[in-house]
């Protein structure tokens, strides 16, 4: 299934191979000569095309549906509506919490938000689906709708205790503070718009369901299905080689996932579904919209006394989504009083998601705003305003940080873009009509931790396979877990394949929260070191070995040969000794799993996010941290902003691939761009409908937006988050960049944007 | 996207012939055309594919005239040695437009037929009024998202922006558009809304667009295309101008000045009277400046789109500023 280059990969040096080594991805030839299949890309036999049919009101009930003229059309082979489709199942939710309904219709009758799934048509070919979806007529009862945040009908929503955070008296303090802000900021309703669109082919054969599509998280998915048809979880296997872009969108089964898997058990034939792509904005939840007011008191000095937080963010009238707008305004800064509250409010959308650093994101743009504001007040450099709030420990946990390097982020990122030539005064720096702005905000990240296991084989050819139900969404699991097994076990990369993204494998949790790499690494380096140790003990005390009776307690395996410590016996590669003792294969699970687990916990362990262990577990508190500076030009006509330069320092802890973790990052700031400058689901408000759903219209920055990105790693080995030392990488890198930017334009122009995007209609 | 039947045109006559067929589209680059099929925007009976039709793709440039085949890639047109000296605004133009994939494959008559991105017109399942698809049903953008919405030639029936920028500098030099029986300046060829939205080129059924001719003149030979939009790259103006300039033997009287605007109006938008304000007058930034905010005469914002008032002069003043500065 995975056709990757190792070759290509091992013709790099020994150093760019081992963990921490420049390794280029070993999945990126296959990936460019199109040798790599995604999911849905399986040619199956007898192979039906399922097209969906979307509500066209944002509320309301489904009165009636015609589907005659679609039964009718040509290739046609079903058309599914509420009345028509199977009833399947209710599903746990991620946190493994059991449903609230015990059966569940995928297609809906209650419509509650724009392009909800009404009915489905199954044809001969995709084509055919498409024309015959047209004819399906659908009457509504529609009723008014609450469109979004600002909407009259919206009301002031649902407190979330959960997410208080409060010490000292925030209120009092503020209102006695010599030096004091208050400022609202908004973020728009965000999508993950990954080019791989979302969908998937389902078949059964008897009782048991294969799938393939792009998934995050297979063995979550996986759970989905078996609840929602009732069937053994090992009856499902999900397959995902490859993810063309998740960005927190591909960890769910969602109700198109369902609609598919239903077609095919009621036809006895495999279906695919791809969601075309307004689909995909109104299929899956984005970021949801964000309310915040952030209320800073501070002394004359600038040090922080009271930070005073309100955040509200949307999520929809039938599902629960909570974007944590306190995370980063909690532990950013040293203040002796804090308050932080959030509510919800229920708007007609799709449930809203995950989408890169979610909570973080939004809320490092709230205070990271608010502390330039803060320093702009006391005519303090924001750099040195940050660094005389510096935290010295986690303010909210009152812990110690397991490792903190913003320091050393600010005083690298501020060294090699030369922040000590910044003019203080906004407006002062220009080049003919552009004004030219200098930012700079600080990005932090938990580390999310969990359990997992790994199998590793030594084959009978010397090579080595890795094997996991976790997967690559090209953040580069399977290189980074190639050099793991191929430093733990002495062999060249060139000998390793590493299977991914099959939940027949050796289980996995979720890919999200930057968690697998730290999660995964731990694992391979255990299982490949079991199997190290049992290739060892066969060689000291198997008869047939030609290091039998060798007075040495261990051997060494250097290059895929192996010796004695001090190289006087025998030397041999491992194939030839796999040979000697007329052995297949050694292989190894190895996991991180406490043993104490129950098979209920484990299962838990691996199909939901209950079991994750708290980034501030035990004595310490653990985060990713950066810090970005920013150059933008703003047009002093047009209003239009460029971003001109980025210098970023970031602390992930150890790099298991410095190129990789750049290329993340890079790819976090980028995303970081268009939400600062570009993106906004834009919502008509008449219809409750997003009217820019396409890749045209819903904007991301082009190459030419993107100006070269500098990043520095500033992070040092942390042993309190992870097996090798690694903190979170994925996540990080987009939170800041729109605070950054947000700064640098006021910085620029002396206008302060505090709703996002920064579009040009703003500035002139 | 529904069946339909495909023709091929082997010649300008076969072609002129199917396209007088009742659902006939013609075939081109296919950037548009199959786009807008998949939105459900066309559904053609026929689709004829003159692609392949020989001679049509000619591009024939002298200093009083250039000759441009409606075959002729954008690509093609933006990167003519002689485009770009004798009409660099045209080049301008089309190196802003699209994608470079999208105009190594899309045509100068393809262009021209580019339909707007108002996002009601492209969405007929959820919102059935348009009347430019279905005339009488009404105009969902009016009262709904207009951020990109024209603010020039508007009508009660219809503010979609024409979205292109090739026409823009057309209709700046006095270009024409070759039919076959009639010939029509590029600025006549395209209809303002007015009660009829549906029509949007004075084209008629069996007629074939096979060339554009620009007349050569001092002001396209000192000419540029300011597109300014929301990113750098890929993407319709917020608002763009086609400026020519030629000035007196003093260097800074101006003898001879074009203006068209793009990504504001509802067509192609010639600014005569910013023109007649500035002949004669110096090259001066103030003067500049208040001319161009007379090509705001008549500007209906619906909203959202209120920024274009404001800033399509600017972008007029920095085009003439910009030429004036490379004397």
């Amino acid at each position: 299934m995975t056709v990757h280059d190792m070759k290509h990969a091992a013709s790099d040096s020994a150093r760019l191979e081992a963990v921490g080594g420049r390794l280029s991805r070993v999945d990126g030839p296959a990936k460019i000569t199109g040798a790599a299949h995604y999911a849905f890309e399986q040619q199956l036999e007898g192979l039906a095309h399922a097209v969906l049919v979307g509500a066209t009101i944002a509320a309301g009930k489904v009165t009636a549906i015609d589907a005659r003229a679609a039964e009718t059309a040509p290739g046609v082979l079903a058309v599914l509506t509420p009345d028509t489709i199977m009833e399947l199942k209710g599903a746990s939710d991620w946190f493994g919490n059991p449903p609230a309904l015990s059966t569940y219709c995928p297609l809906a009758r209650e419509i509650t938000f724009s392009g909800q799934h009404v009915a489905a048509v199954v044809a001969e070919t995709f084509e055919q689906a498409v024309a015959a979806a047209a004819l399906v007529k659908v009457w509504y009862d529609e009723t008014p709708a609450i469109v979004d945040l600002s909407d009259g009908k919206a009301g002031d929503g649902i407190p979330i205790d959960a997410m208080t955070k409060e010490w000292g008296d925030a209120q009092a303090a503020f209102a006695a503070a010599p030096v004091r802000i208050c400022a609202a900021y908004n973020t728009p309703r965000e999508f993950q718009a990954a080019m791989e669109p979302h969908g998937l082919i389902a078949r059964w054969e008897g009782d048991e369901l294969t799938v393939w599509e792009p998934s995050q998280w297979l063995d979550g998915m996986a759970r989905t299905y078996a609840e929602w048809f009732d069937i053994p979880f090992r009856n499902v296997r999900l397959v995902s080689p490859y993810i063309g872009g998740g960005f927190g969108s591909k960890a769910l089964a969602l109700a198109h996932s369902a609609v598919t898997a239903a077609a095919a058990k009621m036809l006895g034939r495999p279906v695919k579904l791809v969601l075309n792509r307004p689909q995909n904005f109104t299929s899956y939840g984005g970021r949801a919209a964000t309310r915040q007011t952030v209320a800073i008191g501070a002394d004359k000095t600038g040090r922080i006394q009271s930070i005073v937080h309100r955040g509200v963010n949307e999520t929809a009238v039938d599902g629960m989504w909570v974007e944590p707008l306190g995370s980063v305004t909690s532990i950013m800064y040293a203040t002796p009083n804090f308050s932080s509250k959030q509510n919800v409010v229920r708007v007609n959308t799709v449930v809203p998601g995950a989408k890169r650093a979610p909570g973080e994101n939004p809320s490092a743009f709230g205070i990271e705003c608010a502390i330039d504001e803060l320093a702009h007040e006391l005519g303090l450099d924001p750099l040195e305003m940050r660094l005389i709030n510096y935290a010295e420990q986690d303010p909210h946990a009152k812990k110690a940080w397991s490792t903190r390097q913003l320091r050393e982020a600010f005083a690298a990122g501020a060294e090699a873009f030369g922040w000590a030539k910044r003019s203080p005064q906004p407006r002062s720096m220009r080049e003919g009509r552009q004004l030219i702005g200098w930012g700079v905000a600080a990005g932090t990240y938990p580390v999310r931790r969990a359990h997992g296991e790994a199998v590793v084989k030594l084959l009978a050819d010397g090579s080595v396979e890795v094997e996991s139900s976790s997967i690559d969404m090209g953040q580069g699991t399977y290189t980074i877990l190639a050099q793991t097994a191929a430093e733990t076990l002495g062999v060249p990369v060139s000998q390793v394949w590493v299977k991914l993204g099959d939940s027949h494998f050796a289980r996995a949790g979720v890919t999200g929260g930057s968690r697998l790499a730290g999660v995964m690494t731990g694992a391979v380096y255990k299982a490949a070191g079991q199997a190290l140790n049992e290739l060892i003990g066969l060689a000291l005390s198997d008869p047939l070995s030609p290091f039998h009776g060798l007075q040495a307690n261990t051997l060494v395996v250097r290059n895929g040969r192996i010796a004695s410590p001090r190289g006087d016996g025998p030397e041999l590669a491992i194939a030839e000794l796999m040979s000697m003792l007329g052995r297949e294969r050694i292989e190894a699970k190895g996991d991180t799993v406490p043993p104490s687990f129950t098979p209920e916990q484990r299962y838990n362990n691996y199909t939901t996010i209950a079991m994750a262990l708290p980034h501030t577990e035990g004595d310490y508190s653990r985060y990713s941290w950066c810090a970005h500076f920013v150059e933008v030009r703003v047009d002093e006509d047009f209003g239009t902003v460029r971003v001109s330069r980025v210098v970023s320092a970031l602390d992930s802890g150890r790099l298991y691939n410095p190129k990789l973790a750049e290329s993340q990052w890079k790819g976090g700031i980028i995303m970081g761009i268009g939400q600062a400058l570009l993106e906004e689901g834009i919502v008509d408000r008449r219809h409750g409908r997003i009217v820019n759903s396409n890749f045209a219209d819903y904007m991301l920055p082009t190459n030419a937006d993107i100006p070269d990105i500098q990043t520095i790693s500033v992070g040092i080995p942390d042993p309190h988050s992870s097996a090798l030392g690694g903190k979170g990488v994925g996540e990080l890198g987009i939170v800041g960049v729109a605070p950054a930017i947000a700064n640098a334009v006021f910085h620029a122009t002396g206008k302060r944007v505090r709703d996002l995007p920064i579009t040009l209609e703003k500035l002139i | 996207m529904r069946d339909f039947s495909y023709l091929r045109a082997d010649n300008i006559e076969a072609a002129r012939n199917a396209a007088a067929l009742p659902g006939a589209m013609l075939l081109a680059g296919g950037t548009t055309l199959i786009d807008l099929a998949k939105c459900g925007v066309v559904e053609p009976a026929t689709v004829i594919d003159i692609s392949h039709i020989e001679g049509l793709n000619a591009i024939d440039v002298t200093a009083d005239r250039a000759l441009i085949g409606a075959l002729a890639k954008m690509s093609h047109v933006a990167d003519h040695a002689e485009v770009k000296s004798l009409f660099p605004a045209v080049s301008e133009a089309l190196w802003q437009a699209a994608s470079a994939q999208l105009r190594n494959m899309a045509t100068i008559g393809g262009n021209l037929m580019q339909r707007t991105r108002c996002p009601y017109f492209r969405d007929p399942a959820n919102f059935p009024a348009c009347n430019k698809r279905e005339p009488g049903s009404g105009c969902s953008a009016i009262g709904g998202v207009t951020r990109g919405h024209a603010v020039l030639g508007v009508s009660e029936a219809c503010i979609a922006t024409y979205p292109e920028d090739l026409a823009v500098a057309l209709v700046a030099f006095d270009a024409e558009v070759d039919l076959g029986e009639r010939r029509l300046t590029v600025e006549d060829f395209f209809l303002a809304p007015g009660a009829t939205a549906e029509q949007e080129h004075d084209i008629r059924p069996g007629e074939v667009i096979t060339a554009i001719e620009i007349p050569g003149s001092a002001a396209a030979r000192r000419s540029t295309y300011i597109k300014v939009r929301d990113r750098q790259s890929y993407e319709f103006a917020a608002a763009s101008a086609a400026v020519g300039l030629e000035l007196e033997g003093d260097g800074r009287t101006i003898r001879d000045i074009r203006v068209a605007l793009g990504g504001v109006a509802t067509k192609p938008w010639r600014a005569r009277a910013v023109e007649d304000a500035l002949k004669g007058k110096a090259l001066d930034e103030a003067t500049i400046r208040e001319a161009s905010e007379l090509a705001m005469q008549g500007a209906v914002d619906h909203g959202a789109n209120h920024y274009k008032i404001a800033l399509a002069p600017r972008v007029i003043a920095r085009a003439i500023l910009k030429l004036g500065e490379t004397a």
